[in-house]
């Protein structure tokens, strides 16, 4: 039985719009599991590799003169957060992956770093997922991902990888780097899918 | 490390918050009943959890600050802005309240009783909670050199002068101002450098052992410093504590 | 979720000090003094030298020296999960009596 801590308030629970075991914040708590890497603009490069090893890349002045939109969207970690109405700035998966020819059914988003994590085709396609680079007017700041990270908002936020690098797209599916180590496979935030067993 | 309850399995227990002492404008020290508490080691921490009414749980690791003993111990809180727990330690929790903890815990950043090593002490702000631990307790020759950002930011102030200032001569403490000097001071603030390492380090010879504790950019940079005055590197051990959001 | 003693510094890592309770909770003794060898660069220190990042979805130990995560664990809601890979050797001091 645990012990409840008079005068220890915890966080507001009270939105009826928050998925189950979810609690509402008005910061931008920073998790990270590793070091933030600096990269340089100059040097940053996005790759979307195929199946067959057919291979796209886009530099950053390329990436960035893409057309862009700017979602507004709420977004939900597994460690118990959720941000509403945050404002980004970004590239639609379907823009990235329009001219690319694939059977794939999963991507695994590859990070500056070292980080993986997947995620079917599906869920990053008809405008549910971003490249992004911008956060509220600003360019994205290193500890929040940038130059441009995963944007995948309903699914958990580890999903919309940081610093991302390298879309690869696979016939079968890989489990990235929190996947292999005990967390949901497809982590739907609605259905409280957070662990392997959920 | 022996537990009251299951042997050798850690688990939480209640702890009853008996009395808090400020220590300075933002950091206090909470003395806490904990029954069949053992002891520690100084240099040891415990974790500390948080449970509002609704369920929510926040954790966090703090260092034991008292010299060991049983069925109570202290630890210093500094309260870290828009933090979760340490505002709760610092400026909420009264006498009376619960919380729940488990420990002592940690092995390695340790100074054994029985080890009769000279050591050199080294803190950064809020980092001296260990080696308080270590002070209080030491029976071997100790050195304190403690960097803070002016004196009013120093902890323990008043019991580290009476230390040091004790007849066996066992203690020896020397405080580091990097932004504000006391008043009438003829030494100007400035960083902790190998100048001021060089002042209290043991001789070589002297087989000693050092513990730094501190923010991480501290650490990093001492332990530097420490094997360029010619410390023996294996005989370094740190706690560095990270990122804010206590 | 570890932060000893709160500070000011922004470097998002402490010590494997750290692991002591999260890992003794499972393991029943402090591994944070077992000597792990790193299967990236093959180096070892003490567990407690590792450098942990805690504020994740779980706990990441990585080499200080490479860079190489050697342990990751996760709770789970009913199961805590260690992955090793990246340690080659745990060697841990046992009493002699």
């Amino acid at each position: 039985m645990a012990v409840i801590t008079r005068g220890f308030g915890g966080r507001r629970r009270d939105d009826t719009d928050l998925p189950p075991g979810q609690y509402r914040t008005d910061d931008f708590p920073v998790l990270s599991a590793g070091p933030t890497p600096r990269i340089s603009l100059d040097d940053w490069e996005l790759a979307v590799v195929t199946e067959t090893g057919e291979r796209s890349t886009w530099s950053w002045a390329e990436f960035t003169a893409l057309p862009a939109d700017e979602p507004t969207v709420d977004i939900h970690c597994v460690t118990h957060w959720s941000k509403f109405g945050t404002s980004w700035r970004g590239v639609s998966l379907d823009t990235l992956l329009a001219d690319v020819e694939t059977a794939a059914e999963y991507v695994v988003a590859h990070s500056y770093g070292g980080y993986t994590t997947n995620i079917p085709i599906e869920d990053l396609l008809d405008g549910q997922a971003w490249v992004a680079y911008e956060f509220d007017g600003e360019p994205l700041v290193p500890v929040h991902g940038g130059p441009a990270r995963l944007l995948v908002p309903h699914l958990y936020f580890w999903k919309s990888a940081k610093w991302l690098r390298t879309l690869e797209l696979r016939l079968d599916d890989e489990p990235g780097f929190w996947e292999t180590a005990g967390y949901h496979n497809y982590g739907d935030p609605w259905r409280e899918q957070r662990y392997r067993a959920d | 490390m022996a537990r009251a309850a299951v042997p050798g399995r850690l688990t939480w227990q209640s702890a009853t918050v008996a009395a808090t002492r400020a220590e300075t404008a933002t950091a206090r020290t909470l003395i806490l009943d904990v029954d069949g508490w053992t002891g520690h080691l100084p240099g040891q921490h415990i974790d500390v959890r948080l449970t509002a009414p609704d369920g929510y749980t926040a954790q966090r690791s703090y260092s034991i600050s008292s010299a060991p003993g049983p069925d109570r111990l202290e630890v210093t809180v500094q309260v870290v802005t828009d933090g979760e727990v340490s505002p709760y330690l610092v400026e909420v929790a009264e006498p009376g309240d619960q919380l729940e903890i488990r420990g002592p815990l940690g092995g390695w950043f340790v100074r054994r009783p029985a080890d009769p090593r000279p050591a050199l002490l080294i803190g950064g702000g809020s980092g001296v909670a260990p080696l308080m631990s270590m002070v209080r307790a030491a029976t071997s020759p100790t050195r304190l050199l403690y960097s803070t950002r002016s004196p009013s930011d120093a902890l323990f102030t008043a019991e580290l002068a009476t230390a040091g200032a004790a007849a066996d001569g066992l203690v020896a403490v020397r405080h580091v101002y990097t932004r504000v000097a006391p008043a009438g001071s003829p030494v100007p603030p400035r960083r902790l450098d190998a100048d001021a390492l060089a002042r209290v380090v043991w001789p070589r010879d002297a087989d000693s052992v050092a513990f730094v504790c501190g923010p991480t950019g501290f650490v990093e940079t001492v332990a530097d410093l420490l094997v360029g005055v010619g410390h023996d590197p294996a005989n370094i051990r740190a706690e560095r504590f990270g990122p804010t959001g206590g | 979720m570890s932060t000893i003693n709160g500070g000011g510094d922004d470097a998002a890592w402490v010590d494997g000090n750290a692991l002591a309770g999260p890992l003794g909770e499972i393991m029943g003794t402090d591994l944070t003094v077992a000597e792990l060898t790193c299967a990236g660069c093959r180096t070892t220190r003490p567990l407690a030298a590792m450098r942990v990042f805690d504020r994740a979805p779980g706990l990441v130990a990585r080499c200080p020296g490479c860079e190489a995560v050697v342990l990751r664990l996760v709770r789970t809601a009913d199961r805590a999960l260690v992955d090793l890979r990246g340690a080659l050797l745990l060697s841990l001091p046992m009493p002699t009596a």
